[in-house]
């Protein structure tokens, strides 16, 4: 038992927080939420130069191996930026077709989305409907769906994989609130889809993946949106007095950070029980999630308070953290979902 | 970064569960499962001696001194199969935790040979003598006066809040020995013996009518003047270098005593049905994430082995588990409700959940309150501006 990073993750730390600091900067996130919400140029040199993008996948599948509290640690990083880019789904759609894919289909998609050459995304619905060799079915809203090249789609009937330009596949781009991170309504009339191999696995490593990432942007954008708040609390001066000295005002920020620091053992808990099969791994999903999202939200809510009047323009980049953690908090089932999963786990199914 | 044990720790899981459950199933099983603080005491320290007797007594200690040098991971493997087991809490707390370990790093060698074989062998219980009437949050303000009369300290003051005073041996005091001093400075830690005719301990019952904190009023009470550590007027950095022993492994074993409450009230909800109620649900489901981030925060912190600067997430860790179980208290008299607040014991003793719900008031006071917990947390670990310091 080390409940600390090793050497080598304390490294890839300093890597992905140095590259995401330098280049996913607030202006290019913006020319990015003018656009389609995707920092092409920073996807391609984080997948090529950086090389960290196949952390999480296995080496024989061309990934760069290590496990969940590496690609945690990535994950943090670039949401410490609220870096406009497809990391969900490199950790739902990736790691679906890496577990549960045939060998053909991880030989098609995987390499290209290590490489940046393709995007991919991921969504699950209640319902959909499979012929054989098409699919149908509306799946809205859809992380990054006007720019993904292939989904994969699952529901309680299976796993299966659609290009984004095979006949039948219509993408209707909605207007988010979160613009670095677009949601989009993929319709399915026929499409060729072709089932993955072994859906179990596939939903497995969406919901391990998935909500890992979430957790782990949320904790790193809601240390970011802290650290913005003490360096403001500390240069404004009201009343004759930097407002960093008011108790009011330090006792929100080192609420702050309470709540932070368990979220920051919730994330690698939830990583390492992940990679080590550990008993409590279903549970450390479930409290990494909602914990980590609930303690962003309040974070971010706190930093448009305590900058006052700049915090709530558009020019200042509190909106940016706080709109991206409104959407964790929904995204891939919320808090209460969570929670009651937990509670199952516990007490039982409520009667 | 790892969290599962080895197969040696596993061993020694083993071993530490069965010494424990064996113990609670025969000798000692009077006192398996005694939840208050002053229940039991003269078991209690016969408990301690026990403990002693099989080297249980101190296992983070040295071998020298009477403990097993272990890992951080046995220590912690230790405290939650004693919780587990339901033993009691130790009478010797203080001792162990607070007073052994700041001999050890702050004592003379001729005061390690004095204190440290009987703290060790459960033969002398220590209490804390920090908080006054006009001492509270602002702890450095401390009034009780000490003064160096030929071989010996003579102590004139009050303190507060001595938790278990009236069965303890000996006493650590923060007191201020020089006169006129202010603050911080002019302050000198005294071990001083409370069998003597110049300390009264007079019991305060609290919310719970349990009666564990006291009053100890010093009147000409005397010790050899060797009795300080560190220096003349060193005594705040001794009082601080103690506290910071205060968030050892120990604090696994309270997660346990924590997990326990939480079992009582899972156990409750599902016999009266409230297990039903979605809103209680909810609340469960926080409670029992909110114990495992204790966990994980706690394994996390004494993972950390750079102690050259002041570690900011281990400040938060004491509001974290204050406010969480004092929320638990009040989940607990939802899911209890009306029973919760009667009992048919005639002396206002209370079961372990009704008992949880009131004593958890405490938990955010002592030890420095949320309060002051949050301006630590703003000023040592954020950085900001400290609380001016008025002149009343």
């Amino acid at each position: 038992m080390q409940f600390s990073f090793t050497e080598e993750q304390v490294m890839i730390a300093e890597t992905a927080k140095a590259f995401f600091a330098e280049n996913a900067t607030s202006e290019r996130t913006r020319k990015a939420m003018a656009n389609d919400g995707v920092d092409r140029d920073l996807w391609v040199s984080f997948c090529t130069e950086l090389g960290l993008s196949g952390v999480g996948i296995d080496e024989a599948l061309g990934g760069a191996g290590l496990g969940m509290v590496e690609f945690a640690i990535i994950a943090e990083a670039a949401g410490a930026q609220v870096a406009a880019l497809p990391l969900l789904g490199l950790a739902t759609a990736a790691r679906a077709i890496a577990a549960g894919g045939s060998d053909a289909q991880k030989a098609d998609w995987l390499p290209k989305l290590i490489s940046g050459e393709a995007i991919a995304a991921c969504e699950g619905v209640p319902m959909l409907d499979f012929d054989g060799s098409t699919l149908s079915g509306v799946i809205d809203p859809v992380p990054h769906g006007t720019v993904a090249d292939v989904f994969v789609f699952v529901s309680p009937q299976g796993a299966w994989l659609v290009r984004a330009d095979a006949p039948g596949v219509a993408v209707h781009a909605h207007t988010t609130m979160d613009l670095t991170r677009p949601l989009a309504r993929v319709t399915l009339d026929k499409a060729a889809a072709e089932p993955l191999a072994n859906a179990g696995a596939a939903i497995a490593a969406i919901h391990q993946g998935g909500w890992i990432c979430l957790a782990a942007e949320a904790l790193g954008g809601a240390q970011a949106c802290l650290d913005r708040t003490v360096a403001y609390a500390k240069e404004r001066i009201q009343f004759g007095r930097p407002i960093g000295s008011f108790q009011a005002y330090k006792h929100r920020l080192a609420d702050m950070m309470i709540e932070i620091e368990q979220a920051r053992s919730a994330v690698y808990w939830a990583a390492c029980a992940a990679d080590e099969g550990a008993d409590d791994a279903a549970m450390a999903l479930h409290a990494a999630k909602s914990f980590c999202a609930d303690t962003y939200f309040m974070c971010a809510g706190n930093m448009i308070q305590l900058h006052g009047g700049i915090g709530f323009t558009w020019e200042h980049d509190a909106h940016l953290f706080f709109k991206r953690a409104r959407s964790i908090q929904t995204m891939l089932g919320n808090g209460n979902m969570h929670r009651e999963a937990v509670a199952t786990m516990v007490l039982g199914e409520a009667a | 970064m790892k969290l599962g044990f080895s197969k040696g720790e596993e061993d020694f899981r083993a071993e530490c569960a069965s010494w424990l459950n064996a113990q609670m199933a025969g000798e000692f099983a009077d006192i398996k499962g005694v939840n208050t603080l002053t229940a039991k005491a003269e078991r209690r320290k016969e408990w301690e001696q026990q403990l002693a007797a099989h080297k249980w007594s101190c296992i983070g200690w040295p071998e020298e001194w009477g403990g097993r040098n272990a890992s951080l991971a046995e220590q912690v493997i230790f405290a939650e199969e004693y919780a587990r087991a339901g033993v009691p809490g130790r009478v010797n707390h203080i001792g162990i935790e607070l007073a052994g370990p700041t001999i050890l790093a702050f004592g003379t060698e001729e005061q390690k040979q004095r204190f440290l074989p009987g703290i060790a062998a459960g033969q002398t219980i220590f209490c804390q003598g920090f908080s006054e009437p006009n001492a509270g949050s602002d702890l450095a303000s401390v009034r009780t006066k000490a003064r160096l009369e030929g071989d010996k300290w003579v102590v004139n003051g009050q303190k507060i809040w001595t938790s278990l005073a009236h069965i303890s041996d000996w006493i650590f005091v923060v007191s201020r020995s020089e006169e006129g001093s202010k603050g911080p400075k002019g302050l000198t830690f005294l071990m001083m013996p409370l069998d003597q005719p110049g300390i009264d301990v007079r019991g305060i019952k609290q919310i719970n009518g349990d009666a564990e904190f006291n009053e100890t009023f010093f009147t000409d009470a005397t010790c050899p003047a060797d009795s300080l550590i560190g220096a003349v007027g060193g005594g705040w950095q001794i009082a601080m270098g103690l506290l910071a022993f205060e968030r050892g492994v120990s604090t696994l074993g309270q997660q346990m005593g924590f997990r326990n409450e939480l079992d009582e009230i899972i156990a409750a909800a599902k016999a009266n049905g409230s297990a039903n109620d979605p809103l209680i649900r909810q609340r469960i489901g926080k409670a029992e994430i909110g114990l495992r981030l204790m966990r994980y925060g706690a394994l996390r912190m004494l993972s950390n082995t750079d102690h050259s600067k002041i570690d900011g997430a281990a400040l938060t860790y004491k509001i974290q588990w204050a406010t969480w179980r004092r929320n638990l208290g009040e989940l607990a008299m939802d899911v209890l409700g009306q029973m919760g607040e009667v009992t048919d014991n005639p002396e206002y003793e209370w079961g372990m959940l009704p008992n949880l719900f009131l004593f958890s008031r405490s938990d955010t006071i002592y030890g420095g309150t949320n309060q002051i917990q949050r301006n630590m947390i703003a000023e040592r670990a954020l950085g900001l501006p400290r609380e001016p310091r008025g002149d009343v």
